[in-house]
């Protein structure tokens, strides 16, 4: 069963500034870029095996939205969720979307 | 064949034990050297009276080898294949080599057992002790070594006089006409020359020696006299064992450095080699190598080697290069100006066969690699402006002498394994590594190669750190997206986005969280803690120098046990407590603030520590109040944001304690004051730092490490550490002391401004962060629980404290 879960008012996050939700019992690392496109990636780094993601720096990588793991750096896409430093690696990615200035996930994605 | 035995620990036999490390030779290799020291620098030997310690003069130890230090061979068992040492112990070999250099010719004139040499350490410590007594030496021997024991008399304040054999200085090196040049600097400098003249005795009486006659009887006073009258190879141990030695000395080898025994080899200056005893370090280390390669099964060659030299001996630049005559020659005088320059060139005046130079050296770096080829232009501009041109070099011609590269394996290298500056070469070629005169040449070369420095930051910005913090400064830009709109693209990185914070925050000093800088930061800067490998922080109040009341460590202990946090003594001389959650931070902080203490920015590339010893307060040696010092500075630099992490210390005397020269910027007391050093790093390339300034008041010393610190903010790479940036800087300490204390650039008002302008503006980043509720939102695990913990995040228990639980990834 699928469904949208508010995490936070859209004003109350910063932009290139990530905060992390909990989710149906799963982190999710939900970000705002400076264009104001809001993203959810899952929070747990592969590389570390901790739940950080959402305190890395945002930026671009060849114009497409990115974190980079504060751990070890390594860079992710805020699109698809893959690490563009080794593609091999991944982290699943959240239907995301923002209803009367609040931010949802989606659940049962 | 799996133990090689070396005899001799000199550079030399450094250079043969590093090659087979570097080659991967498997076996065995054991070192017995007759002085109580690993190898040194023995090119850099006279650095140590003026301050080189013996440990930056001392050649690493390659893992795996056994040395036997303080132990001299006394003889060789050819059919046993063993040496044995004077203690009596015995040593098999399979490979023998012998590197065991050469000692001081001291010639047998009466009272010669007074004599110093001038060759080891241990040679050096003599001299320098009994200078203590003395005011005036003499050194027997005009030479380059004799120079250069000449200069080391004069610098321990003696006056010095210079006795010399042939009709002038220097004779295997400049011709009549340089060595007149050359008299007139020395004696400018006050040494007496005393040419063509030889030794009859050493006069001494019951407190020692009084002074050397002249074999004309005219007695020159002295309290210490040095013999560098000439080296002889240290061939005994191969005579007595019926090695084949030259008629003159030397251990004969064939092109493979191969003695007359096929399991013996002999390298360096005890070698024959072709005929020819080499005394240049060059040719001996072309010969370690050489020696290596056929240990390892290779067929190398020594093929003979360039004898030019270039030196600086008291403050005068020598040079000789090639042949000492030929068919024709140019010469260029200048008696006022004292310099010299002569050319020779082959009887169609095509061919450059050589060069001698005084007084100006430059024809040697440009003009070396033409022996022996077509000249690359008329001899007399060559003279005239050869200094300046900038010649197309062959690629077989040798740039560096020292370890035998030539031009096109430089190119080589730079081309093939994308090498953008001088350290690189020196890591892949050697070149450049021993004495340094071919660097220019390198760096001609890396030009002329077309390698395009790349500077940019990231794919975001086409500029280095520096010239961003100019935009930074010129435009007054506040922040990150005004300057990536106007001269950067896209929206960052990990990598631009803290260095731009670090420069708005170096330039602004306001806190690292407000508006839009916040998002900048790394974690680290973000939670104002250190992340560590479970998602959690760790918490490093400040403790200035070290130095904390036992309340104060009270509730240290106090704030630990009740958050349930790991404690660690810190390297930097104060405590870590570690296992905090985000949300915790805060409740933690409010406590250790109410008691006073302050962010010790353990997170932020900023200041670190400065460390202390105890000094003249309680310490039995201390000259100054080290402890006072060191608060004061760290209290000064607090906060100061850098583009990497600084860290000081104050040691309160000469035994350094604190570990200063370790430093970034270090402070060693003095009787009359501090000595300030800069640019030493411990971490993954250490480096001993270097003195800057002498015996400065308190205040001078502040006001120039203001100065080397806003310098450092303003000019370095982004995590640049102050050692790599001084190592980059062209023209060095010489040029950072014309900079900070000589003023060449105009700036230092404005440096010391911009220094005013952040003591002044200081805030303690935990005082406004908990105080902030704005700020403080952020410190949850979760945006839309909390109050809860992360359930991630579990410990077990070791030696009594928690300890992260071990997840396995990938
Ligand atoms: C805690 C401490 C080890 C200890 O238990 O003693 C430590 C811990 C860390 N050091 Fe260190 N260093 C500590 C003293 C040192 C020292 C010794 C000293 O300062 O006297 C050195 C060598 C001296 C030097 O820096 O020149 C040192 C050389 C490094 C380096 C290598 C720097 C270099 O230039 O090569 C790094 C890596 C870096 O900065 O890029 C590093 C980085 C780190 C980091 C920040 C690694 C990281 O990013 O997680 C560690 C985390 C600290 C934390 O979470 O709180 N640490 N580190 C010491 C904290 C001192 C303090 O009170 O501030
Ligand atoms: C002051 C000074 C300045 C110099 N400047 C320059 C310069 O600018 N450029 C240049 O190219 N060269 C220079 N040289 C020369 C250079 O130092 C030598 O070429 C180089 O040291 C030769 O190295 P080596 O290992 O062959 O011999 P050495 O350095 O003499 O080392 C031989 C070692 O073997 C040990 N040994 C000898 N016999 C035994 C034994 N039986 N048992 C155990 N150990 C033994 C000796 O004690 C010594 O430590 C300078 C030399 C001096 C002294
Ligand atoms: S450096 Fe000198 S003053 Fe400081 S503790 Fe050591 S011996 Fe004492
Ligand atoms: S010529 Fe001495 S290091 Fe290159």
């Amino acid at each position: 069963m699928s469904g949208w879960i508010p995490v936070c008012g859209y004003q109350g996050l910063l932009p290139e500034r990530g905060v992390c939700a909990l989710v149906d019992g799963r982190q999710v690392a939900v970000f705002r870029t400076f264009d104001g496109t809001v993203h959810a990636i899952g929070n747990l780094d592969p590389f570390s095996g901790a739940q950080v993601l959402s305190r890395g720096i945002v930026g671009t990588r060849q114009g497409e939205p990115t974190v980079a793991s504060p751990l070890h750096k390594q860079v992710f896409s805020l699109v698809s969720g893959v690490c563009l430093d080794e593609p091999e690696f991944s982290v699943p990615v959240y239907p995301i979307r923002v209803e009367a200035g609040l931010v949802q996930v989606g659940t049962g994605a | 064949m799996n133990k090689i035995v070396v005899v001799g620990y000199g550079p030399t036999a450094h250079r043969l034990v590093e090659t087979l490390h570097e080659r991967g030779f498997g076996g065995q290799v054991t070192v017995i050297g007759e002085e109580p020291r690993p190898a040194y620098d023995r090119v850099a030997l006279t650095s140590y009276l003026s301050g080189t310690s013996v440990e930056d003069l001392t050649y690493p130890v390659p893992p795996g080898t056994v040395t036997r230090l303080g132990g001299r061979v006394t003889a060789i068992d050819r059919a046993a294949r063993t040496v044995t040492l004077a203690d009596g112990s015995a040593e098999p070999y399979d490979v023998l080599v012998l590197a065991t250099g050469s000692a001081p010719f001291v010639p047998p004139v009466p009272g010669a057992e007074h004599a110093y040499v001038y060759r080891t350490i241990d040679d050096l410590d003599a001299i320098r002790m009994a200078a203590k007594d003395a005011t005036e030496g003499v050194v027997v021997g005009g030479g380059l070594l004799g120079l250069e024991a000449a200069d080391a008399l004069r610098g321990l304040g003696l006056k010095t006089h210079i006795v010399e054999m042939s009709p002038w200085l220097m004779p295997r090196q400049v011709d009549e006409g340089g060595g007149s040049v050359l008299k007139s600097h020395i004696e400018g400098l006050g040494l007496s020359v005393h040419a063509g003249a030889g030794v009859q005795e050493i006069v001494a009486g019951e407190r020692g020696v009084t002074g050397l006659r002249k074999p004309d009887g005219t007695l020159l006073d002295a309290q210490i006299v040095v013999f560098s009258a000439g080296i002889r190879p240290r061939d005994e141990l191969a005579r007595a064992s019926g090695l084949d030695v030259g008629e003159r000395g030397g251990i004969a080898v064939d092109a493979g450095m191969r003695t007359s025994d096929p399991a013996i080899y002999a390298i360096g200056e005890c070698a024959l080699a072709g005929g020819m005893v080499y005394g240049l370090v060059g040719p001996c280390f072309t010969m370690a190598e050489v020696a290596a390669d056929r240990i390892l099964g290779g067929a190398a060659t020594f093929e003979g080697a360039d004898m030019s030299t270039k030196l600086k001996l008291l403050g005068v630049e020598v040079a000789q290069f090639g042949a000492m005559d030929g068919a024709l020659d140019v010469t260029y005088m200048d008696p006022v100006a004292g310099v010299y320059k002569r050319l020779f060139i082959s009887d169609d005046a095509q061919t450059l066969l050589g060069g001698i130079c005084v007084g100006d050296a430059s024809p040697y770096g440009s003009l070396r690699p033409f022996v022996g080829k077509p000249l690359p232009a008329a001899p007399s501009d060559l003279l005239f402006t050869g200094s300046g041109m900038e010649l197309d070099l062959p690629d077989d011609a040798q740039v560096c002498s020292c370890n035998n590269v030539c031009a096109g394996t430089v190119r080589t290298a730079i081309a093939d394994k994308g090498l953008t500056d001088v350290p690189g070469i020196k890591a892949c070629t050697r070149a450049g590594s021993t004495c340094g005169s071919c660097v220019p040449m390198l760096k001609q070369l890396l030009e002329k190669s077309g390698v395009e420095l790349s500077k940019a930051l990231c794919e975001h910005f086409t500029y280095s750190r520096a010239e961003l913090y100019d935009i930074v400064r010129v435009r007054g830009i506040t922040t990150f997206s005004e300057l990536v709109s106007a001269h950067g693209q896209g929206r960052g990185c990990d990598i631009c986005k803290p260095a731009v914070a670090s420069i708005l925050a170096s330039l602004h000093n306001g806190h690292v969280l407000d508006g839009e800088r916040a998002a900048l930061q790394d974690t680290n800067d973000a939670f104002l803690a250190n992340i560590q490998k479970n998602g959690t922080y760790s918490v490093v109040p400040r403790i200035p120098g070290g130095e904390i009341t036992p309340d104060k460590l009270i509730v240290i202990g106090e704030v630990a046990r009740d958050f349930g946090l790991y404690t660690k003594i810190t390297g930097g001389q104060r405590i870590d407590l570690f296992g905090a959650r985000v949300e915790q931070l805060p409740q933690i902080w409010r406590r250790l603030v109410d008691a006073g203490f302050e962010s010790g920015h353990a997170y932020g590339k900023a200041l670190r520590t400065v460390k202390s010893c105890v000094g003249s307060a309680w310490c039995r040696y201390g000259v100054q109040d080290s402890v006072g010092l060191a608060i004061d500075l760290e209290l000064r630099y607090r906060g100061l944001r850098a583009p990497h992490k600084l860290k000081s210390a104050v040691s309160g005397c000469a035994r350094e304690c604190a570990e200063a020269r370790s430093k970034d910027f270090g402070i060693i007391a003095t009787e009359q004051g501090w000595n300030l050093y800069v640019g030493g790093n411990g971490g993954f390339k250490p480096r001993h730092a270097d003195l800057l300034a002498a015996d400065l008041t308190t205040e001078e010393l502040i006001r120039t490490i203001d100065r080397f610190v806003m310098f450092y903010i303003r000019t370095a790479d982004r995590l640049q550490r102050t050692a790599a940036w001084l190592e980059s800087l062209d023209g060095g300490l010489d040029y950072l002391r014309q900079v900070i204390i000589d003023d060449s650039l105009g700036i230092c008002a404005e440096l010391d401004a911009q220094m005013e302008h952040h003591v002044a503006t200081y805030v303690d980043e935990w005082q406004t962060t908990i105080d902030d509720p704005d700020k403080l939102g952020r410190f949850v695990s979760f945006v839309n629980a909390p109050g809860v913990p992360d359930p991630s995040i579990v410990f077990e228990t070791e030696r009594d404290q928690i300890k992260p639980v071990e997840v396995a990834v990938r």
